[in-house]
């Protein structure tokens, strides 16, 4: 069998660079929330529209106020959304709710769309008794089954080719449904990330791959990340339909997200869709961008704030006002706060969960091996203060409210 | 009951998974019509379809990567890696993601439908990259289980337990048994529990310790131990992580004596973590110390295999040394 299609046959060399695909960025609003002359705007009502509009507020407060908190010492780290919220929250918003999202940490925007409370983010954040994930990982490692949305793995690029796989799942199911899996341009150097396009092309699965090209991987730009045209054209080396877009156009986002999931879904084929934008924040809470790119280039892409473009056009609308926008800030932030202190006088997880869900049941070994610390720290309260608090704790409580995730 | 070698019994089994739970989906490099280079996966797609037994890219993370999801999503998912040599590209996936799934997660996911299947060890000429015991890397990773079958029969049940168990497992299957091991192995649908290991003979003497390929050296060994008037108890580990302590411990508790043997290189073998924990068990009725016989601490020789492997001579001197220590 041939290795490649339709092979032409010259009897000169001839190289190619990939420079013969340029692919074109696909825009619909302008910054003042006008559409391009031309330009064919999705069809999204009111509710779909504030529905999606709240949620790009939200995540913005939601960042403002956590990373003042991490400042202030009440929180060990955070990552925040800023910048990108249109590429996250639009691409959310054309899926089915029931899809699955397999994120990489940076996406809190799609939970928010989905309706994870202020209490969910709280406790996560700040790991206590009611954390769906047990106080096991890092703030922002979010994770809801009822919504869909799989818990976050630090390590990069991983859940990638697991969105392969758990897309082609869903098509032996039959019931409709994708995944969606997003990842940063850094990320997309990894290995899993071409495993998994060329394992979703060969296995015919339908899965949306969606780059957010932020253009930094913590420090490093994106001209020292790769040097082709972006990451766009790696789809054709799979033959894999694939759409660039402007990552800080809300409809632009959505329009395309729209049309990749029914075409994932109809023809059980992957799409790649690259959303151009910038990452406006530090890479987390422990990053400090001035050592590595210049306020002359944060103000240009400040200047083009998803956020702020989605409103003008809500406004254009007549959807939205300067009061519903006062009124709207001030009560998230007032949630905010309150969620935050809700969560940091709640008690920590109980001892147990240090030695359950390594396997469904704990083991002989485990158990020995929890009881002798529980023994240490009886002897040692004070060095423990944390655990010893625990040890008193009576054990109806196990399960830390997690029950119901 | 019919005799076959361990490949058939694995295909045995595979096909009885695959008959009773349509999420039963098998994948490789190869495993599709070829039915994977030794044949395991023979006629599975055959019979179940393109869609349930099929060739992957030749991508050892993206197949375990791929399988992690599918788990998540609810299947069960049964990857062949072609050997375990081959299973470093896919370390990350299966260290930082499929041990680690169901704990990060506080329980709300798991990839406790997974399988992964690899041949392992030596005796086959394989050389540095078809020879290698990698089971000591996994069972340093909490949330994995590690399994190895020494027989057709066994094969049969571990892995129908493996695929049927709620948490990740790793099967490492000796190759060098694939066909030279032959048994009875029961045509129905049987199970052998996780977790346990299994007394294959009962001894006063010492007490001999192994999985997979070694049970074959270790019972030799008693053979000619038996012979010097050495009487030996064998036990068959089956379960590498977590492992049947209670067991082994019961035993030396009544010979006194332990040897612990595996193909896999002595410095950082799990004969180490096995010996570490039976000194504290059984401390004062060791009458010497545990003996470990194991591969050289080299990358595994080609010409010189012979002479690297733990047979059942050095098994023999090491039960004689024990015994006049």
């Amino acid at each position: 069998m041939s290795t490649t299609s339709k092979a032409t046959i010259v009897h000169t060399p001839s190289f190619m660079n990939g420079d013969e695909f340029r692919v074109p960025v696909f825009k619909l609003l302008k910054q003042d929330g006008s559409p391009y002359k031309n330009a064919k705007l999705p069809e999204i009502d009111r509710d779909k529209a504030l529905r999606i509009y709240r949620a790009m507020l939200f995540t913005r407060v939601l960042d403002e106020r956590m990373l003042a908190a991490q400042r202030q010492g009440r929180l060990s780290f955070y990552m925040q959304c800023t910048g990108e919220e249109a590429s996250v929250i639009g691409s959310t918003a054309a899926l089915d709710d029931q899809d699955m999202i397999m994120a990489q940490y940076r996406e809190q925007g799609a939970l928010a769309y989905r309706g994870f409370t202020v209490d969910e983010f709280m406790n996560q954040l700040f790991g206590n008794d009611r954390d769906y994930g047990k106080g096991r990982q890092m703030p922002v490692h979010y994770g809801s089954k009822k919504l869909h949305y799989m818990t976050i793995s630090s390590p990069l690029a991983t859940q990638i080719p697991q969105a392969t796989g758990y897309a082609y799942g869903q098509k032996m199911a039959g019931e409709g449904h994708c995944t969606i899996t997003i990842f940063g341009e850094g990320a997309a150097s990894e290995g899993d990330f071409h495993a998994a396009l060329n394992m979703a092309s060969v296995h015919q699965v339908p899965v949306i791959f969606l780059c957010r090209n932020n253009g930094y991987a913590i420090s490093t730009p994106a001209h020292e990340q790769f040097s082709a045209d972006g990451i766009a054209p790696r789809a054709f080396g799979y033959h894999m339909k694939v759409i660039r877009v402007d990552g800080n156009d809300i409809l632009a986002v959505y329009q395309a997200t729209t049309e990749a999931r029914q075409w994932a879904v109809e023809n059980n084929k992957p799409v790649l869709i690259e959303a151009m934008t910038y990452r406006l924040a530090a890479h987390s809470s422990s990053d400090d961008p001035s050592g590595y790119r210049s306020k002359k280039e944060e103000e240009a892409w400040r200047e083009k704030d998803p956020v702020r473009r989605m409103r003008l056009w809500l406004e254009s609308k007549g959807w939205w006002s300067e009061e519903d926008e006062k009124s709207e800030q001030e009560t998230r932030r007032r949630e905010v706060l309150e969620a935050m202190k809700r969560a940091e006088k709640r008690p920590a997880p109980d001892l147990e969960t240090l030695i359950t869900d390594v396997y469904d049941d704990t083991t002989p070994q485990l158990v020995e091996q929890l009881e002798q610390l529980k023994t240490h720290i009886r002897k040692y309260p004070d060095a423990y203060p944390k655990g010893a608090k625990l040890l008193d704790k009576p054990l109806d409580d196990a399960d830390g409210g997690a029950r119901h995730a | 009951m019919p005799e076959m070698n361990m490949l058939k019994a694995i295909n045995a089994a595979l096909d009885t998974a695959m008959a009773t739970d349509d999420k039963v989906i098998c994948f490789g490099e190869d495993v599709g019509v070829f039915g994977g280079v030794f044949r395991a996966t023979s006629h599975l797609q055959e019979k179940y379809g393109r869609d349930r037994c099929f060739n992957t890219p030749l991508v050892e993370q993206g197949i375990i990567g791929f399988a992690n999801g599918l788990a998540a999503q609810g299947s069960r998912p049964v990857a062949e890696i072609q050997f375990a040599d081959y299973i470093f590209p896919a370390f990350d996936q299966i260290v930082n993601e499929t041990a680690k799934f169901r704990y990060r997660s506080g329980d709300l996911f798991n990839v406790g439908g997974l399988t992964i299947r690899a041949p392992y060890g030596g005796g086959i000429s394989g050389g540095l990259y078809h020879s290698q015991s990698p089971e000591a890397y996994f069972a340093h990773t909490p949330g994995l289980k590690v399994v190895v079958p020494r027989n057709p029969h066994q094969a049969k049940g571990l892995l129908l337990g493996a695929i049927r168990d709620p948490n990740p497992v790793l099967f490492f299957e000796p190759k060098r048994l694939y066909r030279a091991s032959v048994g009875e192995v029961p045509e129905e649908d049987y199970q052998l529990p996780l977790g346990e290991a299994e007394v294959i003979k009962e001894g006063d003497d010492i007490t001999l310790l192994a999985w997979g390929a070694q049970m074959e050296m270790v019972e030799k060994a008693a053979e000619l131990a038996e012979k010097e008037g050495i009487s030996c108890e064998i036990i068959d580990l089956r379960t590498i992580v977590p492992w049947d302590v209670d067991t082994v411990a019961e035993s030396v508790l009544k010979t006194g004596r332990l040897l612990v043997t595996h193909e896999a290189p002595l410095t950082g073998g799990f004969a180490g973590e096995i010996a570490a924990t039976i000194q504290q068990r059984c401390f004062l009725y060791l009458e010497s110390p545990i003996a470990r016989v194991t591969g050289l601490d080299t990358p595994f020789p080609l010409t010189l295999e012979k002479e690297y492997m733990p047979d059942h001579l050095k098994i023999f001197e090491a039960i004689k040394q024990s015994i006049d220590y």
